[in-house]
């Protein structure tokens, strides 16, 4: 059996932003399960969302007897002066038993491969580590054991990658597209003093406004800045500064100027992905609902078994619940995207 | 008395809703939050300090929007006429269906934003609060809800069904 | 509080100017601003690096006969084949101070005394101790991190021989990214830009639907439309431990720029003073120093009024 041809079967990592999410995508087939604490130090930090230490103990045993995994998030950036609130998150997470934890920060990284040699680190997308320097940077460190590689590489430069690696690879296959660089990005900061490196948010909801006025145009805010405006009956999006409509001296209309709202959806590329060397598939969305966490996670499950029987990937329907209702495949196609 | 003078135009008919008497809605209400209240009291920890806060869900196919208020201690739900709803927070309007399946869990919240058939105003975030903590009741809010109805909870759990079936949508939308 | 003497750095330029403005810029800087450190290389691009290649060897050794430390600076954003080389020859080719902008850079570096640049999120005392185990010696901050931060890290840098660099000046970088946001404007990808990114000196400007001027667009780079301005804050910095104070070239007078901050340090020019000359200068942007108090980075506080702890 030759490696490099065929594929490999991916973990499937699956998010979770409530114990009932958790649960709902191990029964809709996850492999994995991936979830954050109730504060700063995961980049999710949604007013309503995330786990209780009791509730990441509870549902560790759920995933496990099931034969699941469960990793933890604790991938921000703690300002100086405030790092126990992640010290306390690792040690929440090791005494929980999570099978991993993903970490960004470098201090967070040292701390945690110091005091908890058990635990099994991954390196966030967040840690922007986009070259395999950066990664076996990483993984000479800290005792990297996977990385989550940026939305930036295509098929062919994953591959690339692998190879000169010392790491396992986790890839996005579905979801939110951010167009800026992990764990760089200070647009949101910029414009409502909540940090997304530090607080763990992009577009807080405390700063949205929408404003629909007679005529159905749907005006969207984050603080004082219009982000973007939809006409009536037309689909629209969450007030992300990178997804957003601007004017420029060199365009005669308002364009988006970094990208459109859109999802990513690599279902038409699990073989190729497969066949990279990536070891686990990742669903992006611990925001969203258990509607869709248990379309994804089943779908996703449907196409990976399929391709691992020899079949054409089973492709069901997932536009409803991409924003703006549109899809790509972002870089991971060809260098044009950039 | 009670139906709305455009009642007629809209195109989804909830005729016994429509034409219900709010004192007549108002018993069935507080029976749901004393129930939800009970049952799940997680959810009122997941909303934090946005429990404080007071919602209007506004289904935009019937004469009347109901306002949440989900304070721990006294959670209350009521029915109003549009034009005399009280001060809220943040208003949430869609259709019955939509807000129902929503509330429920059974339909993605974002979804239905991007889609343009969920309006939002106001405090935004005490609106995500509330999303993502009914969205943590395993099985659903209205599951819960309906074995409030003791002995008439079948009753109950058929009238639900109707109601979704009217709408065209089974519970995981086969 | 801090004995150490304060020094003026001038950042990487980030902005694509012709090879002879670029040069012509430099040689100025050597001449006449009294910077100590001024820092060289393509941060942004690794496309542009060889445009201005031919003058890179001129300008360096003009700048250190005039006294000046000459830091080369890396890529922030590392990606391509062509990035990771640029990475690699610099690192593995010069002997001069480099200053790492992101982990690959880290990767060559470790092991010998390097600086760490802003881009490389050093946000607390557990990455500044590790960091400087590695052989780091001066770390400029990230943009976004507040006062009261910067305050705990220069109590650490001191004991771990560190010496800390806050940005003061220039718009701020807020984002990167692998997509070429110029060339999008123009219709075209990062492969195909032609190199529009030229015609903006100090990047293009993004305006809301409101048409209120936002974001600065600079190749891969996403920049405040603000120009960032701490010259009021630079005795609360000063207390606090900071050692050097970084300007971000711009195409106003950057030798009156740095003039005017070097006086502030040296105490012979009030702040408020300072920021009346700053105001007069051509920047058809206003001031922004809100990070630095713990509130959004747009925006304008006056110091002492509303200071966060």
């Amino acid at each position: 059996m030759n490696d490099d041809v065929a594929p490999r079967r991916p973990e499937l990592v699956c998010p979770a932003g409530t114990p009932a999410s958790l649960r709902t995508a191990v029964d809709a087939g996850a492999d994995t399960v991936y979830c954050g604490l109730q504060n700063a130090t995961n980049a999710r930090n949604f007013p309503g969302l995330n786990f209780s230490p009791e509730e990441l103990r509870k549902s560790v045993d759920y995933a496990h007897a099931r034969g699941r995994k469960v990793l933890l998030a604790v991938n921000t950036f703690p300002p100086a002066g405030q790092f126990q609130l992640w010290k306390d998150a690792v040690g929440i997470a090791a005494s929980a038993g999570v099978d991993a934890i993903i970490v960004a920060d470098m201090g967070v990284a040292a701390y945690a491969s110091r005091e908890y040699p058990q635990l099994r680190l991954h390196l966030s997308v967040q840690a922007g580590a986009s070259s395999p320097e950066a990664i076996r940077f990483h993984c000479e460190e800290f005792g990297i054991r996977r990385v989550v590689l940026p939305r930036i590489l295509t098929v062919a430069e994953i591959a690339d990658v692998h190879r000169q690696i010392p790491c396992e690879i986790e890839a996005f296959v579905f979801g939110n597209i951010g167009m800026m660089a992990e764990g760089r990005c200070s647009l949101t900061n910029y414009v409502t003093g909540i940090s997304t490196n530090m607080d763990g948010v992009c577009s807080p909801a405390a700063d949205v406004r929408y404003e629909e006025d007679a005529d159905g145009t749907l005006t969207t805010r984050l603080g004082s800045f219009v982000i973007d405006q939809y006409r009536c009956g037309e689909n629209g999006g969450y007030p992300t500064i990178c997804k957003g409509r601007y004017g420029c001296s060199v365009q005669s209309e308002p364009y988006y100027a970094f990208e459109e709202p859109r999802s990513l959806n690599l279902s038409a590329l699990l073989p190729d992905l497969m066949r990279a060397g990536v070891t686990a598939l990742k669903i992006e969305g611990r925001q969203r609902s258990r509607a869709y966490v248990k379309s994804v996670v089943a779908a996703f499950r449907l196409a990976v078994d399929g391709i691992m029987a020899g079949e054409e990937p089973a492709l069901t329907d997932l536009i409803a619940l991409t924003e703006g209702h549109k899809e790509t495949q972002g870089a991971f196609q060809s260098k044009s995207w950039r | 008395m009670f139906a709305s003078p455009a009642a007629s135009d809209r195109p989804w008919p909830l005729p016994l809703l429509r034409f219900l008497p709010l004192p007549l809605l108002q018993p069935i209400l507080t029976l749901i939050g004393t129930q939800v209240a009970k049952t799940q009291p997680d959810v009122f920890l997941r909303l934090g300090p946005h429990a404080l806060k007071s919602f209007i869900i506004d289904p935009t196919d019937l004469p009347f929007v109901l306002v949440l208020k989900p304070k721990p201690e006294a959670p209350s739900l009521s029915a109003w006429r549009r034009d005399n709803a009280p001060y809220s927070h943040a208003r949430i309007a869609g259709t019955f269906l939509d807000l129902f399946d929503l509330i429920d869990g059974s339909l993605d919240g974002d979804a239905l934003f991007f889609s343009r058939k969920l309006r939002v105003t106001g405090d935004t975030e005490a609106i995500v609060a509330l999303r993502n903590a009914l969205d943590d009741v395993d099985g659903g809010v209205v599951e819960s809800i309906t074995k409030a109805f003791g002995p008439l909870a079948p009753v109950a759990t058929i009238t639900v069904s109707h109601l979704r079936r009217l709408g065209g949508r089974g519970k995981n939308h086969e | 509080m801090s004995g150490a003497r304060t020094e003026l750095t001038l950042g990487p330029n980030l902005f694509n100017w012709a090879p002879e403005r670029w040069r012509d810029f430099y040689f100025r800087i050597a001449d006449e601003a009294p910077v100590a450190v001024v820092y060289l290389g393509e941060t942004i691009c690794s496309k542009r690096a060889p445009l201005f290649s031919d003058y890179y060897e001129a300008v360096s050794e003009r700048l250190g006969a005039a006294g000046k430390t000459v830091v080369h600076s890396t890529l922030g954003e590392t990606a391509s084949r062509i990035d990771r080389r640029l990475v690699s020859d610099v690192c593995e080719r010069t002997a001069d101070l480099i200053e790492a902008n992101d982990a690959s850079a880290a990767l060559f570096l470790r092991g010998r005394p390097h600086y760490i640049g802003p881009l490389m999120n050093v946000y607390n005392e557990e990455t500044l101790r590790f960091l400087a185990s590695k052989g780091a010696q001066n770390i400029c901050l990230p943009i976004e991190l507040p006062f009261a931060a910067a305050c705990v890290l220069c109590a650490v840098a001191a004991s771990e021989k560190v010496m800390i660099e806050v940005q003061v000046f220039g718009r701020q970088s807020l984002a990167l990214s692998a997509r070429c946001y110029h060339a999008r404007a123009h219709g075209r990808t990062r492969d195909t830009c032609r190199f529009v990114c030229e015609n903006d000196p100090d990047g293009l400007v993004l305006t809301t639907l409101e048409r209120t001027p936002f974001l600065v667009a600079n190749g891969v780079q996403t920049l405040s439309y603000e120009y960032l301005n701490l010259v009021q804050e630079i005795p609360a910095l000063k207390a606090a431990g900071v050692v050097r104070y970084r300007l971000s070239p711009h195409s106003c007078d950057m030798v009156q720029v740095a003039t005017t901050f070097r006086s502030v340090l040296d105490g012979t020019l009030a702040t408020g003073e300072a920021l009346a000359r700053l105001e007069e200068l051509p920047i058809d942007a206003p001031f922004s120093n809100g990070f630095h108090h713990g509130r959004p980075g747009h925006g304008w506080t006056v110091p002492n009024t509303n200071v966060r702890s």
